[in-house]
């Protein structure tokens, strides 16, 4: 089962560079430790304990997996999956 | 150094005064590997407050994706505050994670005068360029 991850460019240094990596799971949740064990210790850039970190926006296909069912989005073969970290900031 | 027209300072400009109070947010897209910005993206704050902004989700989505179809990157990303001077904050540096962007900061704090400022932030670290801006 194979589930097209795209990258940014931030964490690319995780997958060697790479843009566009495979992944496997049938939920979000595990296709994150499925990458995490091919490109070690991008699982804790996306993971805050047992959640999503707060400013890391994951998408699969177009919808933001926070109004999906966040780690337990379901994934499957032909999905895409985005990661871009969340542009923010503020006066402090 | 940030290379900017004239024209995309002052819609910058018109942006900030244009949501104060609330912070103002953007991204300026320009071709990739290049340092040119040149395309003016207006992003919507979906934090809609005085003191902190986000890019809605989705439209970061949308743009990010239209940006890599037409082989672009974001070559500056602005927002205002409006209360504090234009130097980047604690949450400003911990959320920069567009390594090749040019960090442009307004203040909308004064009434008759714009500050205009930008900065490079890597890994943590703030370093404020010059702007030259092109007539």
């Amino acid at each position: 089962m194979a589930i097209e991850v795209r990258i940014p460019t931030i964490l690319r240094t995780y997958t060697g560079g790479a843009k566009v990596v495979e992944g496997s799971g049938s939920t979000l949740g595990e296709l994150i430790k499925n990458l995490d064990a091919a490109h070690a210790g991008i699982g804790d850039r996306l993971l805050d304990g047992e959640k999503l970190r707060r400013f890391v926006n994951v998408y699969k296909n177009d919808e933001d997996v926070r109004f999906l069912g966040g780690l337990q989005t379901p994934v499957a073969d032909g999905d895409t999956v985005t990661v871009l970290p969340a542009v923010a900031g503020g006066s402090r | 150094m940030l290379r900017i027209s004239r024209e995309l300072v002052d819609k910058i400009i018109e942006h900030a005064r244009k949501d104060h109070p609330d912070e103002a947010c953007g991204v300026i897209a320009g071709p990739l590997g290049g340092d040119r910005p040149e395309r003016f993206i207006a992003m919507e704050n979906a934090a809609r407050s005085p003191t902190f902004y986000e890019f809605d989700s989705s439209q970061h989505l949308r743009v990010w994706r239209e940006m890599d179809d037409r082989d672009e990157g974001p070559v500056v990303i602005y927002h205002s505050h409006t209360m504090t001077e234009a130097y980047p904050s604690r949450t400003d540096i911990s959320y920069a994670n567009e390594p090749d962007a040019h960090y442009v900061l307004v203040s909308t704090r004064e009434q008759d005068t714009v500050e205009f400022r930008s900065y490079r932030i890597l890994d943590g670290s703030v370093t404020e360029e010059p702007v030259d801006i092109v007539e």
